[in-house]
């Protein structure tokens, strides 16, 4: 840790003591990616888990840069602020910057609006994805996934093993033992290797907090435009967003958990502006923060199916 | 979610295990409501799935709440460990909750790697089971010292003390002989929550803590003060010419700047020379931390070597004794190759010896030629290089090991290493002042080895014959191994199991090094049916003095050659584990040479060959 302690609330020892080795553990993560890798690459969202990603990468190979390409899959659907922070945060860390859009899915006309959530992300993001990782060959692939976000994500590897389709099994996982993993994969094949494994949501504000990493303004409660859509707050980012006759975008003082694509995307009322009140609220909620994304509620065992088909 | 006052104590990580169906998932799953730690949405959805694929009835299964594999819910087990991060007032916990079943131990194993306490969880009606004493022992291996027994269930034996009073006893031994050195043993019912985070009022027997108040008071640090500094060196930070830093994490002990620190396996002494973190630097560094250390002098440290204390430095071997644990289908073979990976380091290892297999269930020491999916071992081991270690014991960062097969890359075993065996101390290699290079400037020629593979009849024999005429006509010293005559003397006492194989190739192998040694050509005609071997042949050799050429011919137009009447005879099942029929014949992946015999005469083929030495 930088020293500049937590804004959290929770100064105390062992508090602290826990940041900082998740941060420890994570950063001996990335270096194990790096070291073993023949071609690494970090997904990078411009989410809260991305930007906490990024950091460590930075503190990981300080002082050279990260040896790392950054990749988004860019579904042309995400905020517009999104886009702004992510040219200037790569720019800073110095790093390469890939943006890859499923061109053929643009042309054949992918829209969230018109196709359903599921189809559309199908479309623009898995298979946007195997794409990019497919010819950039990459055969380590870090990602922001954290356990506690989902109970079948609970359930994988930090290292976790694709074959050559992208596909995971989670029947035959490979065992993990220590912090000795197997980095070995032939041709084709590709591990997803996720240094936030262990944290939660909470932790996550608690480090960016301490660390004073830029976020996306979004995360913080502003007055924006949004409409209600099956009891959820969409906003409305641009003119693609079809209204309604006779509907109203309303000003309501909203932010978001998570960041995606917009349309699939829902914010929650809230007034928190600061650090330390998202800290508060994350830590009183009673929802989980998947429930802002509208993918993840499509059919039983959703997220489970698309991560055996490729996703995140 | 609850937040509370400050936490007090370390954070825990602590796994649940025992046997399949006793109540692991739900315990989490109640301990985790009855700590507020489930959001409405994944309550509703667990309510939702409960009355689909749920035990209880209309009730909610909380199993649920963790067993996150859409097969884990359809077949009402655990599969694969889940982990889970909470906290209370008083503590932060990771735990991992891992599937019972037999089928599943090495998904346990993973849980276990990383726990420092044990919730070890039995059904009242069942007692301590076959499975229950595995796991015990798996944590044990894994230098668990703290473990917890739920007799879980309590609610089905209507609370019976004598009933808890028996499988208490009977654990007790158990944990005694495993080596677990602060057991608590806790009757609770994960149905209804008694003693998980409330205590039973009607249990009057039972006086002492529920099961989370204990877990958030236990003490399971051990002492950094009686460790000596150890690191790993994981990636060699080279940005430019003018900084050369080594990143690892403190496996052991403290280490602070100005500090004198040895390299091993070189046995080079430096001074630490700065800690190098984001943007800074700072005055000292201890277990856990992930750090950058320069050093005071240009000394030569790559991945894998171990910096440490000057006073007090690791050993360094590449013969140890090790506890292992088998997680592959395919049995662990003596005399394989397989790699092995320790803290940074991987290299080639192979089991010497089985010293004994154990029975789980009463610790005996049972006699083994292999270990099977799930077997517990101690073994001897052999690596190709030495390698900085230290025992499980004392720096589990540094004596902890994995096993990965290099046919299909899984994780086949993983083991704590005991100690050193002495003969990798004692049989120093001897340095003669005639040396190789001296033999070969005698005999004008490069010496090296040709090492022809291939299917029965595929053509090594005619080759190998014809090359070596070529070669002694043009006056070189060469010797000719091939894998009928060696049969015949040096490995008459081996037959064609795979084990046997391995042993065959391994001796031709060292055989043709020491050949190489003295100066010869050497050329090794020999089916080699496995990558493996012929992967730990080539190990043998500096890279330049060893030759993979690939005899190709379809098993088809062999089994048509069949010049020994051996095909015919295998196919009518009068010849058994014969290559290419019911044994595999693994190809080549990168050979030097892949010579087509269908295509090219055996003159053609020598042709080829020649060029490959010039
Ligand atoms: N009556 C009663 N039933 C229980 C109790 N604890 C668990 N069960 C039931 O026992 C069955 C098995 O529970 P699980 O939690 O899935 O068992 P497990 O140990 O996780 O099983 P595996 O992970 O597959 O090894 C379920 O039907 C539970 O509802 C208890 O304290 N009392
Ligand atoms: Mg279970």
């Amino acid at each position: 840790m930088s020293g500049k302690g937590e804004s959290s609330g929770r100064t105390d020892r062992s508090g602290a003591h826990w940041l900082s080795a998740l941060e420890s553990e994570a950063i001996e993560i990335i270096r194990e990616g790096a070291a073993t890798a023949a071609r690494p690459v970090m997904l990078y969202s411009m989410g809260k888990d991305s930007s906490v990603l990024l950091h460590l990468a930075r503190k990981a190979f300080w002082p050279a840069r990260p040896p790392l390409p950054l990749l988004h899959i860019d579904t042309t659907w995400q905020f517009r602020e999104m886009i702004a922070f992510r040219d200037r945060m790569a720019a800073e860390a110095g790093v390469e910057l890939q943006v890859h859009v499923n061109r053929e899915g643009l042309k054949a006309g992918a829209d969230p609006f018109a196709d359903g959530s599921e189809r559309y992300a199908d479309v623009m993001i898995t298979e946007a994805l195997r794409q990019a990782l497919d010819a950039g060959k990459y055969d380590i692939i870090f990602v922001g996934g954290r356990r506690d976000e989902e109970k079948s994500r609970a359930k994988e590897r930090v290292f976790s093993f694709r074959d050559a389709a992208h596909q995971w099994d989670p029947k035959a996982q490979r065992p993990e033992l220590w912090s000795l993993y197997n980095t070995r994969v032939q041709q084709g094949e590709s591990l997803r290797v996720s240094p936030l494994s262990n944290w939660t949501e909470a932790d996550v504000w608690r480090y960016i907090a301490a660390e004073g990493i830029p976020v996306v303004p979004l995360y913080f409660a502003k007055k924006r435009p949004v409409v209600e859509r099956e009891g959820q707050w969409i906003m409305v980012d641009d003119e693609r967003m079809p209204l309604e006759p006779g509907e109203e975008p309303r000003l309501l003082p909203v932010r978001f958990r998570t960041l995606g694509c917009y349309p699939l995307t829902a914010a929650v009322e809230s007034g928190a502006d600061t650090l330390e009140a998202i800290l508060a609220e994350t830590l009183a909620t009673h929802d989980s923060e998947r429930r802002g994304r509208l993918v993840d509620h499509d059919g039983d065992a959703s997220m489970e199916r698309k991560k055996r088909q490729g996703y995140f | 979610m609850a937040s509370g006052p400050a936490a007090v104590r370390p954070p825990l990580r602590f796994v649940l295990c025992g046997a399949v169906d006793d109540g692991k998932s739900t315990l989490l799953g109640r301990l985790l409501c009855d700590c507020r730690q489930v959001f409405a949405d994944q309550m509703r959805k667990v309510e939702e799935d409960s009355r689909r694929w749920g035990t209880r009835g209309d009730q909610a299964d909380l199993a649920l709440l963790v067993d996150g594999l859409r097969d884990e819910r359809e077949q009402g087990i655990t599969i694969d460990v889940a982990y889970r991060s909470f906290e209370t007032a008083r503590r932060r916990f990771i735990v991992a909750d891992a599937p019972g079943h037999e089928q599943y131990t090495r998904n346990m194993a993973t849980g276990a790697s990383n726990a420092e306490l044990a919730v070890v969880v039995a059904d009242a009606r069942k007692g301590i089971l076959p499975q229950t004493a595995r796991h015990t022992r798996i944590a044990a291996m894994f230098g668990i010292r703290h473990v917890v027994l739920a007799v879980n269930k309590m609610d089905l034996v209507l609370w019976d003390r004598s009933i808890f009073q028996a499988i208490a006893d009977e654990y007790r031994s158990l944990a005694r002989d495993s080596g677990v050195e602060n057991l608590r043993i806790t009757p609770v019912s994960s149905l209804t929550g008694e003693n998980l985070t409330r205590r039973r009022d009607s249990a009057g027997w039972y006086a002492g803590p529920t099961l989370l108040e204990h877990l958030e008071t236990v003490d399971v640090e051990s002492s950094i003060e009686r460790e000596s500094f150890r690191m790993s060196v994981q990636y060699v930070n080279r940005p430019d010419p003018d900084f050369r830093g080594y990143s690892g994490r403190v496996a052991a002990g403290r280490v602070a700047v100005g500090d004198r620190v040895h390299i091993s396996p070189s046995g080079a002494e430096t001074v630490v020379e700065s800690i190098v973190v984001w943007q800074g630097a700072r005055e000292r560094a201890e277990r856990g931390d992930s750090v950058t250390l320069t050093l005071a002098n240009e000394v030569d440290v790559t991945r894998g070597d171990v910096i440490a204390e000057a006073f007090n430095p690791p050993g360094v071997t590449d013969q140890f004794q090790a506890n292992l644990i088998w997680m592959s289908d395919r049995p662990l073979v003596v005399g394989r190759s397989y790699l092995l990976k320790i803290h940074s380091r991987e290299v080639t290892a192979t089991v010497t010896r089985i010293k004994y297999r154990l029975d789980v269930s009463r610790g005996s020491r049972l006699a083994g030629a292999t270990l099977n999916l799930n077997d517990l071992g101690t073994v001897n081991i052999a690596t190709n290089r030495p390698i900085p270690y230290a025992p499980f014991e004392q720096y589990p960062r540094l004596g902890s090991f994995i096993m990965i097969d290099p046919i299909n890359n899984e994780t086949a075993g993983a083991g704590t290493v005991n100690f050193a065996l002495r003969r990798a101390s004692n049989i120093r290699w001897q340095d003669f002042h005639v040396t190789r290079e001296a033999r070969q400037e005698l005999k004008l020629q490069r010496a090296r080895c040709l090492w022809l593979t291939g299917l029965p009849a595929s053509g090594k024999s005619t080759i190998a014959d014809l090359l070596e005429k070529r070669l002694h006509a043009e006056g070189h010293h060469t010797y000719l191994l091939d894998g009928d005559n060696v049969r015949h003397g040096l490995n008459r006492d081996l037959g064609f199991t795979e084990a046997d194989r391995v042993e065959n190739i391994r001796r031709v192998a060292e055989v043709a090094r020491l050949m190489v040694d003295a100066g010869l050509i050497v050329i090794v005609s020999f089916i080699s049916p496995f990558r493996s071997e012929r992967a730990f042949a080539r190990g043998l050799f500096a890279s330049g003095d060893f030759n993979e050429i690939f005899v190709d011919a379809s098993i088809e137009v062999c089994a048509a050659r069949d010049p020994k009447g051996l095909y015919a005879r295998a196919m009518r099942g009068q010849l058994r584990n014969f290559t290419g029929i019911d044994s595999p014949y693994e190809q080549p992946e990168n050979p030097d040479l892949h010579l087509d015999t269908e295509k090219l005469g055996p003159e053609e083929c020598v042709e080829s060959i020649l060029r490959l030495l010039v």
